[in-house]
């Protein structure tokens, strides 16, 4: 049994212009010590489902799923009260900035403590102490004197160090890094990265990591899904993903990273931008953009067997060729050879 | 710290010396003067009137007689009374009490309902609660506080009889004042009934005074919490688990009080402001009273001295509040 499961997750917002739909039908499991990577460009939907299974979302949001249960228990059925015992310290969730995601009037102690007093009803003197042991566990120098800091006197790497301290403070089972070092200098993304990796092998927790960096999935995730438009588009294990990604928006995706260009070549990129609330496109969603697209595309689209990633494609590809294409297959094949 | 505090004194000379010439030549641009005016009905011959002023030192140039108040107040000589002959500061001291007891009443009626209707008010933005209370604040914020005053005394004390109209407390008690506060004073008599005649006279005026703040903080305190509510360390604290009430109550109030405690601050120079109509209208023997009869009677020195103790005592209410902020907000400790 997998300790997160979601089944075909919708979250709707309500709009002045009417409803908008932020996730659409996504399904998801992530099993006990694994690292799933959810990628996917800006507003596909990564942070908002996440923020579903914590209840996080405002009050605009309209949530539906088949089935949201975290180990075992449907969190759907849950009343507010019964949710809040598990979120903090089951379920744990550090954002993208930790300089905001502080609150600046209280010290970092007061904050880690916070946490081991609700969930763990810990007292003064041994909140202290698990505090210190937690900084000094996410690798920051001289614990004793940052208790009494207050986040302004801390840089971003420090603060989002902190935050992963106050995410572990009651050994979660599942951690959701939501894009945690995009708001970081790149040394110290390497860092929190390593970091994060580090721990989650050393509690054997589960992670889930949204983000929308390539780079980033290549060197902490074992199982990847790919999102776009509030879909799940491709879902596979990190190292056949990188090498024969299915759904054409993977593999477009794959082929804009800098490491996989070719020397003195112009970096491709994918033309256009993730459909919003009034340009929703018919069939698939990707298709205005998808240099495969045909007249089916524009209609309707298939859900793949998992054999082929479960990529929502029409003409999964397989080897970088679209399978039965009727136009392109031949042409490209031609052209590789 | 302390250089924090020198360095805002210094600001408050220039403030000071501005305030002393407003108020020396403001009372002297209405017509008629103190002499005038204290022989009332009774024809008075020129050379008698000018005489008195001669007596009065009101007949020296403008400037000879401001250099001299201002002499006064460098030495901490407020002046005193033309008409009664008593020390301005005598008689301020005896009668700030009544004004600071009002105050009181009114600041903390007004944040003790303000603050957490402000609240109530963002937590349940859009619903009818929301509505209720910010078109109740804009009521009270645009009303005329002696006609809202007029109003709650013809229906409370006129129609239902339950409050006296004017006074601070029943003329069947007597006792020595030792603190200036009524209700105190009233408890420490050990008369029965004391306290409660205190109370009932205090009430409708405390009300009156407390409108405008309270509407201010309301307003403030809800759009303050709404900004609050949506930031990234509100969302941190939900997602520790923690409940609806200390994720409001501490983590997003903390932060939402920067600008209330600002506001409270703003609130003093309100109250006084207030504090003189409200007096007028219930016959509160406080300072506010005491100016504006001044002012009736041409009395230059009490209205003078009065607005420059009036005005020290906001610079300083106002010094206070900005240490407070630093308390509040580690960001900006000094």
């Amino acid at each position: 049994m997998s300790l997160l499961e979601i089944k075909n997750l919708t979250v709707e917002f309500e709009t002045s212009s009417g409803l908008f739909r932020a996730v659409d039908g996504v399904s998801l499991s992530c099993d006990k010590g694994e690292i799933l990577s959810i990628v996917g460009e800006s507003g596909s939907g990564k942070s908002v489902s996440m923020l579903a299974v914590m209840g996080l979302l405002p009050w605009t949001a309209k949530i539906t799923a088949d089935r949201m249960a975290f180990d075992g228990k449907d969190l759907l059925k849950m009343s507010p009260r019964q949710r809040r015992k598990i979120i903090g310290k089951d379920i744990a969730m550090i954002f993208q900035e930790p300089m905001s995601s502080l609150n600046p009037c209280f010290t970092v102690g007061y904050q880690l403590g916070e946490t081991l007093r609700f969930h763990m009803g810990l007292g003064r003197a041994a909140r202290r102490q698990r505090s210190i042991e937690l900084l000094r566990l996410v690798g920051i120098p001289a614990p004793e004197d940052r208790l009494s800091n207050y986040p302004h006197q801390m840089s971003g790497g420090m603060s989002q160090r902190v935050m992963i301290a106050m995410a572990l403070a009651c050994n979660p089972k599942l951690l959701i890094a939501d894009e945690p070092t995009t708001a970081l200098d790149v040394t110290i993304q390497a860092q929190i990265l390593d970091l994060l990796v580090r721990l989650q092998k050393e509690h054997g927790m589960a992670l889930v990591l949204i983000t929308h960096d390539m780079g980033v999935v290549a060197e902490t995730a074992e199982r990847v899904q790919v999102q776009y438009a509030g879909q799940k588009v491709e879902e596979q294990p990190v190292k056949e993903l990188f090498r024969d990604p299915h759904h054409p928006y993977t593999a477009a995706l794959l082929s804009s990273l800098p490491e996989r260009a070719t020397v003195g070549g112009r970096l491709p990129s994918i033309p256009g931008v993730v459909p919003g609330q009034h340009d929703r496109p018919t069939g698939c969603l990707f298709s205005p953009r998808c240099t495969f697209a045909t007249d089916l595309c524009r209609r309707s689209v298939t859900l793949q067997p998992p054999s082929l990633g479960s990529a929502l494609c029409n003409y999964p590809l397989v080897g970088g060729v679209p399978q039965n294409h009727p136009g392109k297959t031949a042409a490209l094949a031609e052209e590789r050879a | 710290m302390l250089r924090f505090i020198l360095g805002r004194l210094a600001v408050l000379i220039p403030t000071f010396v501005g305030v002393s010439i407003i108020a020396f030549s403001f009372i002297r641009l209405l017509p008629g003067d103190p002499v005038m005016l204290m022989s009332g009905e009774r024809v008075m011959s020129p050379e008698r009137h000018a005489e008195l002023m001669h007596q009065l030192g009101l007949d020296r140039p403008l400037y000879i007689q401001y250099f001299d108040y201002l002499g006064g107040l460098v030495t901490g000589d407020f002046g005193s009374s033309i008409v009664t002959k008593r020390p301005v500061l005598v008689d301020f001291m005896q009668l700030f009490p009544a004004t600071l007891e009002l105050s009181l009443c009114a600041i903390i009626l007004a944040i003790c309902l303000g603050i957490p209707a402000g609240v109530l008010a963002a937590v349940k933005r859009g619903s009818w609660l929301d509505q209720t209370v910010m078109g109740a604040a804009l009521v009270g914020y645009s009303m005329p506080i002696f006609w809202w005053g007029l109003l709650l005394i013809i229906f409370f004390s006129g129609y239902l009889g339950w409050t006296p109209v004017s006074g601070r407390i029943s003329l069947m008690y007597f006792f020595p004042p030792v603190t200036g506060f009524m209700l105190i004073d009233s408890l420490l008599s050990g008369q029965a009934g004391a306290f409660k005649s205190a109370l009932t006279y205090l009430i409708l005026p405390t009300i009156v005074l407390a409108t405008i703040p309270l509407a201010v903080i309301a307003r403030q305190t809800r759009s303050a919490m709404l900004e609050v509510l949506g930031e990234d360390y509100v969302r941190t604290a939900r997602s520790k688990g923690l409940s609806p009430f200390r994720i409001v109550g501490i983590h997003a109030l903390r932060n939402a009080m920067i600008p209330v405690i600002t506001t409270i601050g703003l609130q003093v120079g309100v109250l006084l402001a207030g504090a003189i109509l409200t007096e007028t209208i219930f016959s509160w023997p406080g300072i506010g009273k005491w100016m504006v009869d001044s002012v009736f009677k041409r009395d230059y020195a009490v209205v003078q001295g009065g607005l420059m103790l009036i005005a020290g005592i906001i610079m300083l209410v106002n010094l206070v509040v900005d240490l407070t902020y630093g308390l509040v907000n580690p960001r900006i400790r000094h």
